[in-house]
């Protein structure tokens, strides 16, 4: 047997990846870690508090409720884009000059800055000079999204489904592309039904691109903070303060770092605990019974 | 059960077009026997599958028209016409069980509960797949998959005809012919008419009590493993049964005599003057002989002798005209010329590629 060579000196090789990683993600973070644990009455003078911050985030009603309004938001946005992207990917042409014209059209949405597209809809929705808020106000329908909590929502709503149900179409179309013809040839053969296609052709072949789908669009809507900053700035009242704008009041608005600092940190493992949820139910879809039924 | 007629059928994947070119299928004419087991011959890209495509409705053809027992059915949808087809490539539904997927076509059109599971245990057995009847079937092999394929189109009783798009492909050789064998004894069984689509002639030739053989487009010749090796209809059935395939030789025609290189080769029948330059004779490696080169006959120069075991392959050369000759392994091959020896009844005249008959004199 020869012995294999160990050279130890490939570590140097990840070292600059290393410092990227230790400057843009290791090191801030840790200033949040520091932050959360500490009191500090400026002076550079900080004291140690332990959890104290942790534990009066989690019991603070105020968090509570950002927390539910996310969580219903984030809940609202997956029921509506998924859904509606497998429809609109499902009724997108597979070949001809069709193909270019939707794909282009649907990738539009995305190529806009999230503040831009704040402002399109705070523009379009105002009731004054908004074309959508003036013609629902000379139809006689009460919409005022300053004014009235559910406005706002639908608003905020409907917006996010405008911006990213493109996203979940593109990648569902993908998916529904790298189908072979012989899989619909086959169904043909046996008889299945529309319905049939779709439940044990298309959805089982769709089922890698849809948890990406998935996590991609959690994620990004449980983190949402511009576009509603933009337009509703978390009002009227409390009633659009998400997660992020309420942890941005917090820390900008009040100055609260501590708090703010702990706020943060549970924000983030929720996002990655409900990440690995979505991830180990999506990916065990479809594998329960390995063994037989 | 139905005969199958295809009515001057033609096909163009760009649709209808006054440029011959751009058919993929050229004017065919056949019937497909009730109760027959045919066999599809042909290089890939000859247009097998989009025939096979257009029997069973995935395909509508740019011309002509389909009769199952003389009904039209080329408007009909591939549901309607109860035919069963297998791919190339094993298609299962991923999220069923074995016994899912095998029960789903009868599934579709209403079947009882007890009707199907006898038959689909029936099939499964059939087919070896008992044991794994209640597993998902996306964890199986590629030749178990392959094998839910086949039994998804064996399960329908009633079906008009089964077409086989190249099924064994995938399957791996031993399994192969078991496999071959169990769909000729379920055609002998239950009498389905069944097209075989193949690009492999050995597979062709043990399946089918008839073979088509399809070259570029068209069909160049219709008819039992034996015609096919005995009368080829075209230089290229020639040359693709057969292995190695039959000897062309540029030839001229004298009446009885053919010369090649020079060499007036006797044929025992008299032709008529062929109308163009293009006259080949064609003879079998397996109707050649070489003998001693003292002895009578054509004189050739031996190039090569491969030994494949069951006999040996001799390539030779009659002036500048290469051959194969097929010889058995007894006969000792050390000299590097000899004579060959023709036999007369086996040789095949073509004119423009296409066989022609002489009078026998």
């Amino acid at each position: 047997m020869i012995e294999k060579q160990v050279n130890q000196k490939a570590w140097f090789m990840v070292l600059p990846v290393f410092l990227l990683v230790a400057f843009s993600a290791i090191i801030p973070l840790m200033t949040v870690v520091n932050y959360s644990v500490q009191d500090t009455f400026g002076n550079n003078q900080f004291f140690w508090v332990g959890l104290d911050w942790f534990k009066e985030i989690i019991h603070s009603d105020r968090f509570h409720d950002s927390f539910m309004r996310q969580l219903l938001f984030s809940g609202i946005i997956l029921a509506i884009e998924i859904p509606l992207g497998i429809c609109i990917a499902l009724a997108m042409p597979k070949k001809g000059w069709g193909v270019p014209v939707c794909l282009v059209t649907m990738a539009l949405p995305l190529l806009i800055p999230w503040n831009v597209v704040g402002t399109i809809w705070q523009i379009f929705g105002r009731v004054d000079i908004g074309l959508l808020g003036h013609t629902l106000a000379s139809l006689g329908i009460d919409y005022n999204y300053t004014q009235d909590p559910l406005a706002a929502w639908i608003t905020v709503v409907v917006m996010d489904v405008w911006h990213w149900t493109s996203l979940v179409v593109l990648l569902c179309y993908a998916g529904l592309c790298s189908i072979p013809d012989a899989y619909y040839q086959a169904a043909k053969i046996d008889g299945a039904s529309r319905w049939s296609v779709f439940r044990y052709i298309q959805l089982p072949k769709m089922q890698r691109v849809l948890l990406i789908a998935v996590l991609l669009r959690f994620m990004d809507s449980f983190m949402i903070y511009t576009e509603p900053f933009v337009i509703t700035g978390g009002g009227p009242g409390n009633s659009t303060t998400f997660l992020s704008i309420d942890l941005v009041k917090m820390a900008i608005g009040q100055f609260d770092l501590g708090p703010a600092a702990a706020m943060s940190l549970i924000y983030f493992l929720v996002i990655l605990l409900l990440s690995w949820v979505f991830y180990t139910v999506m990916s065990n879809i479809g594998e329960e019974s390995k063994g037989g039924a | 059960m139905a005969h199958i007629t295809l009515k001057e059928i033609a096909h163009s994947y760009t649709g209808e077009s006054d440029n011959p070119d751009d058919f993929a299928l050229k004017r065919l004419d056949l019937t497909w026997r009730d109760g027959g087991a045919y066999a599809l011959l042909g290089p890939s890209g000859c247009g097998k599958t989009t025939l096979l495509n257009i029997i069973s409705g995935l395909l509508k053809p740019t011309r002509g028209q389909i009769l199952f027992n003389d009904q039209d059915v080329t408007a009909l949808a591939t549901e309607q016409r109860n035919i069963a087809q297998i791919f190339q490539f094993p298609v299962i539904y991923d999220t069923m069980t074995v016994f899912e997927n095998l029960a789903f076509p009868l599934k579709n059109r209403g079947r009882s509960k007890k009707e199907i599971k006898p038959r689909v245990i029936e099939l499964a057995r059939m087919l070896g797949l008992e044991d794994s009847l209640y597993t998902k079937a996306q964890h199986l092999t590629a030749d178990a998959k392959q094998k839910i394929s086949l039994g998804r189109g064996l399960i329908r009783q009633s079906v008009n005809a089964i077409l086989f798009d190249e099924p064994l492909t995938v399957i791996d050789p031993q399994l192969k012919w078991e496999l071959r064998s169990q769909l000729k004894h379920l055609h002998k069984q239950f009498g389905f008419t069944m097209i075989y689509v193949t690009h492999d002639q050995t597979e062709a030739l043990t399946f089918a009590d008839e073979v088509v053989v399809m070259y570029e487009g068209k069909i160049v010749q219709v008819g039992t493993p034996k015609d096919l090796f005995e009368r080829p209809e075209h230089t290229f059935v020639g040359y693709f049964i057969g292995s190695p395939g039959m000897n062309l030789l540029s030839c001229s025609l004298e009446g009885d005599k053919a010369r090649v290189n020079g060499h007036q080769i006797p044929l025992g029948t008299s032709y008529a003057a062929p109308g163009s330059d293009n006259v080949k004779l064609g003879i079998r490696p397996e109707h050649l002989s070489i003998a001693p080169p003292d002895q009578e006959g054509f004189p050739v120069k031996i190039l090569k002798v491969d030994d494949i075991g069951r006999h040996k392959i001799v390539r030779v050369a009659l002036g500048e005209s290469e051959m194969n000759v097929i010889m058995p392994e007894i006969s000792a091959m050390t000299a590097d010329s000899g004579s060959l020896i023709i036999d007369p009844d086996h040789i095949n005249i073509y004119v423009d590629e296409h066989r022609v008959t002489g009078e026998v004199l």
